[in-house]
């Protein structure tokens, strides 16, 4: 098994695969823990529902690159959830469930009526669940996954300290002098880039599970921001690292995979603070 | 100057007028309750003096060395921090966010600030454990010590021995009442008009009618004496 291994390590595809999935995981989970938080659990879901349908359009417009369509509209998105969350007629949840179904019935409506395709099921399955698109990466593609990723990374360290203030009392953060509105969008937008990126991962219906688990599974171990955050980074990478192997070896689906695995670790972690009642107070 | 003055403020939110015409000034030094009934617009009015809402009309003006993000501010426990994972430390220090402008870590001087703020709370003990699993008087003293990591001119206290005990109603009082000796200006809103009397150097009552003046005056003044006796069950001072 382990020669099995060692042979498929040396193929670009799977160096690649291991690469964008590791930084991904990585992204995901730092933001999760903010997201899991504001009890905006859900929005890994409904954003990237909105980028199922952004991709349909750009299918149907036959552009080169649907980035270009999918990365502006999703940030639109999600500034608008967010923002709503605050004070709105449409109250967060029901917000986001409302987005994130008409966008995925909208997506497949436009890719059924415009289709060009001839797998229309398929086309729409791997969207959906991102089922090879993974290990189909190209060069550039990983290029602009690693660049974006460290972005995000870089970010999330240098405004970790806002974050928390704004996460935990965004009240108190804005009535002493923290910009807590210009935090919150740019929340938004590295929620929305990150979730853009994870598609070619897990595809859209998978998403929320990389944001959510290793937060929740952390959260389980520790009781400060701090260390729940290193905490969940560190178990996202792990968790994907071993479903991308495990997915290659016994030749299984790569999204669905590396989302066992992390509910896996949740069960885990949950059955630990049920023994021990959290380390680390 | 006043730290704030208040003139013909009216309050309100999605264009909804709450409260009108209110005339009031907060001085330095000053302990200024305010209480009303529920829905008369005590939240609303604190909203505003943080500058977390529009006055709807009026005048509020914040001044005498006080900068609007220099007000401390004790809110209401939120949903959000009922399972939250944060150490007691992270909370205070995060009091010291307002200064940090664009910079992105704290300085030494904050982190010794929050450990000063720590002691003078009496909670030093408690620095490493979670802050969500503590009761609610610790919580209220966590969120005093970051709340003077903001600042220690001026401190807005929103109902903050609202689900607490009788016996640690009276400690919270008397650290309150501890930071108004040692020169912080108190704003605090309460239901509780006794304990305001017993404290306060002034009243703001707000409702249908509205009073504004020394502790003695309100004693004194109509709607004061009915709200006092009322709270006493009516044994008609």
């Amino acid at each position: 098994m382990i020669e099995k291994l060692g042979m498929y390590l040396q193929y670009p595809f799977v160096q690649y695969a291991l690469i964008v999935g590791v930084l991904i995981a990585l992204c995901s989970s730092l933001l999760g823990v903010t997201l899991v938080l504001r009890r905006f659990s859900f929005i890994g879901d409904g954003l990237s529902h909105v980028a199922f349908g952004a991709m349909a359009i750009a299918s149907v417009l036959n552009l080169t690159n649907n980035m270009l369509l999918v990365l502006p509209i999703t940030v639109v998105s999600a500034i608008l959830l967010l923002r709503a969350g605050q004070n709105a007629r449409i109250k967060g949840d029901a917000a986001i469930a409302m987005i994130s179904v008409a966008a995925l019935a909208f997506g497949y409506l436009i890719m059924n009526v415009f289709s060009t395709s001839t797998n229309l099921s398929g086309d729409v399955c791997s969207t959906l669940f991102g089922s090879t698109s993974i290990l189909t990466l190209t060069k550039s593609e990983v290029w602009i996954c690693t660049v974006l990723s460290i972005a995000v990374v870089v970010i999330f360290v240098l405004f970790y300290n806002k974050i928390f203030a704004v996460t935990f009392d965004e009240s108190f953060a804005k009535a002493t002098g923290t910009r807590a509105g210009a935090y919150n969008l740019l929340l938004a937008v590295i929620i929305a880039v990150i979730i853009v990126l994870a598609m070619n991962l897990v595809g859209s219906l998978l998403i929320s599970a990389l944001v959510i688990f290793p937060a929740l599974s952390a959260m389980r171990l520790f009781k400060s921001f701090r260390s729940v955050t290193v905490c969940s980074a560190l178990l996202s990478v792990v968790c994907a690292f071993l479903g991308i192997i495990v997915s290659i070896l016994a030749g299984t689906p790569v999204g669905s995979t590396i989302v066992a695995v992390d509910v896996g670790a949740f069960l885990i972690c949950y059955l630990f603070e049920l023994i021990q009642g959290g380390i680390c107070k | 100057m006043a730290f704030i003055t208040a003139r013909g403020l009216s309050l309100g939110y999605d264009g909804n007028v709450i409260v009108r015409d209110l005339d009031f000034t907060v001085d330095k030094g000053d302990y200024l309750c305010i209480v009303g009934e529920n829905g008369s617009g005590k939240s609303t009015l604190m909203r505003t003096v943080l500058g977390l809402l529009p006055p709807v009309g009026g005048q509020l003006v914040i001044g005498d060395g006080l900068k609007a993000n220099e007000i401390g501010y004790l809110p209401q426990q939120t949903a959000v921090q009922k399972d939250f994972p944060a150490s007691v430390f992270e909370v205070v220090l995060s009091g010291c966010q307002g200064r940090c402008g664009v910079r992105p870590f704290y300085r030494k001087a904050d982190k010794q600030l929050a450990e000063q703020n720590l002691a003078r709370m009496g909670i030093a003990s408690l620095r490493r454990r979670c802050y969500s699993e503590l009761s609610g008087g610790q919580q209220q003293r966590v969120l005093l010590a970051r709340a003077l990591c903001a600042t220690t001119k001026l401190l807005l206290l929103d109902e903050p021995v609202s689900g607490l005990d009788p016996k640690v109603t009276d400690e919270m009082y008397e650290l309150i009442a501890k930071l108004h000796r040692d020169g912080t200006t108190v704003i605090m809103i309460s239901h509780d008009v006794e304990a305001a009397v017993r404290y306060a150097t002034r009243i703001l009552h707000i409702g249908d009618t509205v009073f504004f003046g020394t502790t003695d005056e309100y004693r004194n003044s109509e709607i004061g004496g009915a709200f006092l006796s009322h709270g006493r069950g009516g044994d008609g001072k």
